[in-house]
């Protein structure tokens, strides 16, 4: 097996479980600051292989379609105690899974699940393709409410489930992002049901305001499908920020507003035509035409791995203001434009600074 | 005090727990079929509420509060739909006329359902009292209650001295609990929408009956019992973790399946499978409670989680027993120590 190439690894493990992640995460691409990633790197497959392999037996017998998920994200495991540990915490979660003995809030998020199956699902195409750079993680706060603002593009909204990954991951409190998506999603069959599981509710008011009055971590995309479905020629361009709805729910909640802009999601799916007959009959916003898509069929559906920084900026305070500023329509015109000022500001930074769009 | 609605299981408990109040002198029990179950001594009379003789048995009975609680889903016995609406409505609309001409009604009890909210993927997550319903619901049970809360909300309007208290309950289970989602719930396989998990609320009988109770008496301090009221336990639990905890096996299908299935079935008089039913079971519904909590005074005994396992209990084990399942995954955690000597785990436990 792979113990003796791993052994370095294994002194992080044994301290304690939460560790765990944040140091595999480091090792990843796209934390450069680390002194050996390289090692790390090279070592990470083989006992996932490993682990898989030792598995396959467990999952075919449970039909637990998660599992493989779960210990293909949970790689860089290594060690008999390590090994021996992770089969143990394998085998509780499933254990948990199949008698439903897990909780789920009043949103349906399963907290549990995201952290063991949809993250770690996900985390490849964060550390390893997107390759994910993340500043100013800082300007979002240890705990209570905030509101972060991001910019929407893609074609597909995998940008927001990165800002969910690039939250939980680098924040010293690992903090739940909860994202704000719009009906359609809500309207899938399977895309409704792993939007709730992983946290995401309707993109409303009341919704909105409920999960801030709890102290969560929000996460909106005002510009919605006019930002996720626009053509490639207005790339980085903001789109009109709706109307303004978020600013309004986090003046009465009192929550700052943190802009967020994301820069390396506008390429990975360039959409050069739109096809409105299509759309209307499928009843989507936008059917998007790539230069693959559809004529490659599957294939033409696999993103472009560009190189992906998003910059957490400056908090906006919301709560100087007096109760009734939330119905101020001059004061939540200006305060959208402050946001939309910023986030459009540090794109153009972004891009400035950015070598390529694939490096 | 004047029940409608007796005939039924959660009726009759109603009216056995009543009596035993101080506050309670006596305790008319009206419904159309005379009750399977005994009454506890209270006097039962047998008319239908959708016939103006309930005019006559209020006016007889000089009852100050009246607790409506034949606003129901399914026919009792052998009753079509149109019969339910028509109890439903026709008969709420006869017991308010006959409250508004009765001058010592005081309270009037009106048992709803959070059916009123329709269940939309577009709907917020959590509904308040106040939420106003996206799509509202078509047909069926959820349009009576819909309906009825509008004439109660007349009744109210034209007789703003009546304290008028309507509950909207979440879906009813308990071990005798004959709602259509119990009868789902003990189906040995459990027909579900693909691609949908939707989370689910449940309240407890005996939390009903004891929500039903505080409405139908004076408040006590500090707490006000008129008004609409949302009334489930706390937590939410996901249809997928139900049918887990059950030990029932899914069985997923698309959409348009399960709804051909359901009037399939529907047709055929088997159960009684209806579309808000299938909405449900599609987009979940879960409602606030901090009204009851805060202004009605009350903290349900049983979450919603641990009403389901009072449920459960009640019922055979499943397919899937989720003990054999656990037994099983301790099997395997068994297996894979020896090799290692390491002590046991938590998983084992």
């Amino acid at each position: 097996m792979a113990d003796a190439k791993v052994i370095p690894f294994d002194d992080d493990r044994s301290r304690a479980g939460a560790v765990q992640r944040p140091q595999r995460r480091r090792s990843g691409g796209s934390r450069r600051k680390n002194g050996e990633p390289a090692l790390v790197r090279e070592v990470q497959p083989l006992p996932g292989r490993d682990f898989a392999q030792d598995d396959v037996p467990v999952t075919r017998e449970e039909q637990e379609p998660e599992r493989p998920q779960n210990e293909g994200g949970e790689v860089g495991e290594s060690g008999q105690g390590g090994l021996e540990r992770r089969i143990a915490h394998g085998l509780s979660f499933l254990r948990r899974r199949l008698t439903g003995d897990y909780e789920v809030d009043d949103f349906g998020y399963d907290e549990e699940l995201t952290d063991e199956v949809l993250m770690p699902a996900l985390r490849p195409l964060y550390e390893k393709y997107f390759r994910v750079e993340v500043k100013g993680i800082e300007n979002i706060p240890a705990d209570g409410g905030a509101l972060i603002v991001a910019n929407h593009s893609g074609t597909i909204p995998l940008d927001g489930v990165m800002m969910q990954i690039a939250v939980h991951d680098n924040h010293p409190a690992s903090r739940h992002l909860r994202l704000l998506a719009a009906d359609l999603v809500f309207m899938l069959p399977v895309a409704n049901e792993l939007a709730r599981k992983a946290g995401h509710t309707l993109a409303c008011a009341e919704d909105a305001e409920r999960l801030l009055g709890r102290g969560e971590l929000v996460g909106v995309m005002p510009e919605g499908f006019k930002g996720i479905g626009k053509p490639f020629s207005e790339r980085y361009k903001l789109q009109r920020f709706g109307r303004g709805g978020f600013v309004s729910t986090a003046l009465r909640k009192g929550v700052p507003i943190i802009p967020c802009s994301i820069v390396g999601a506008e390429e990975i799916y360039p959409m050069i035509g739109n096809s409105k007959t299509l759309a209307r009959i499928l009843g989507f916003p936008y059917f998007p035409i790539t230069p693959t898509f559809p004529w490659l069929g599957p294939l033409g559906a696999i993103p472009l791995p560009t190189k992906w920084t998003i910059q957490f900026g400056e908090p906006i305070p919301t709560d100087g203001y007096p109760p009734e500023a939330a119905e101020d329509p001059m004061l939540m015109f200006n305060l959208t434009d402050q946001v939309r000022e910023q986030i459009q500001h540090t794109l153009y930074k972004l891009l400035v600074q950015r070598r390529s769009v694939f490096f | 005090m004047l029940v409608t609605g007796v005939a039924r299981q959660l009726g009759g408990r109603f009216v056995r727990r009543i009596q035993r109040d101080p506050e309670v002198d006596r305790v008319i029990a009206v419904d159309a079929v005379p009750p399977g179950h005994h009454l506890g001594g209270a006097e039962f009379i047998q008319a239908d509420i959708r016939q103006p003789t309930i005019a006559r048995v209020l006016a007889e009975s000089g009852a100050d509060t009246v607790v409506h609680m034949d606003v129901t889903g399914t026919a009792l016995g052998s009753g079509s739909r149109t019969t339910v609406k028509e109890t439903n409505v026709i008969g709420t609309m006869q017991l308010l006329g006959a409250c508004q001409k009765s001058p010592v009604v005081k309270r009037l009890v009106v048992k709803s359902s959070t059916n009123v909210y329709g269940s939309a993927p577009r709907d917020p997550a959590v509904f308040t009292e106040t939420t106003p319903p996206k799509s509202l619901p078509s047909g069926g049970f959820a349009k009576d209650t819909v309906e009825v809360e509008g004439y109660v909300r007349g009744f109210a309007r034209r007789r703003p001295d009546v304290a008028v208290c309507v509950l909207r309950f979440a879906n009813i289970l308990g071990p005798t609990a004959d709602s259509p989602l119990a009868s789902y719930f003990s189906l040995p396989v459990l027909p579900t929408v693909f691609g949908y998990d939707p989370r689910l609320q449940f309240v407890h009988e005996d939390d009903v009956i004891e929500v039903l109770r505080i409405a139908s008496h004076d408040p006590e301090r500090g707490t006000l019992n008129s008004g609409t009221f949302n009334i489930a336990g706390d937590g939410v639990l996901l249809l997928s973790q139900c049918s887990r905890r059950l030990g029932r096996p899914t069985v997923p299908l698309l959409l348009p399946a399960v709804t051909w299935a359901g009037s399939l079935v529907r047709t055929l008089g088997m159960t009684d499978f209806s579309p808000e039913q299938i909405r449900l079971l599609t987009h979940g519904r879960v409602v606030s409670t901090v009204q009851m909590r805060e202004t009605l005074g009350y903290q349900p005994k049983y979450t919603t989680a641990e009403t389901f396992a009072d449920f459960a209990r009640s019922q055979g084990p499943g397919l899937l027993p989720p003990e054999a399942l656990a037994g099983a995954v301790d099997r395997i955690a068994a297996l894979s120590r020896p090799d290692s000597g390491h002590p046991p785990t938590p998983s084992a436990n």
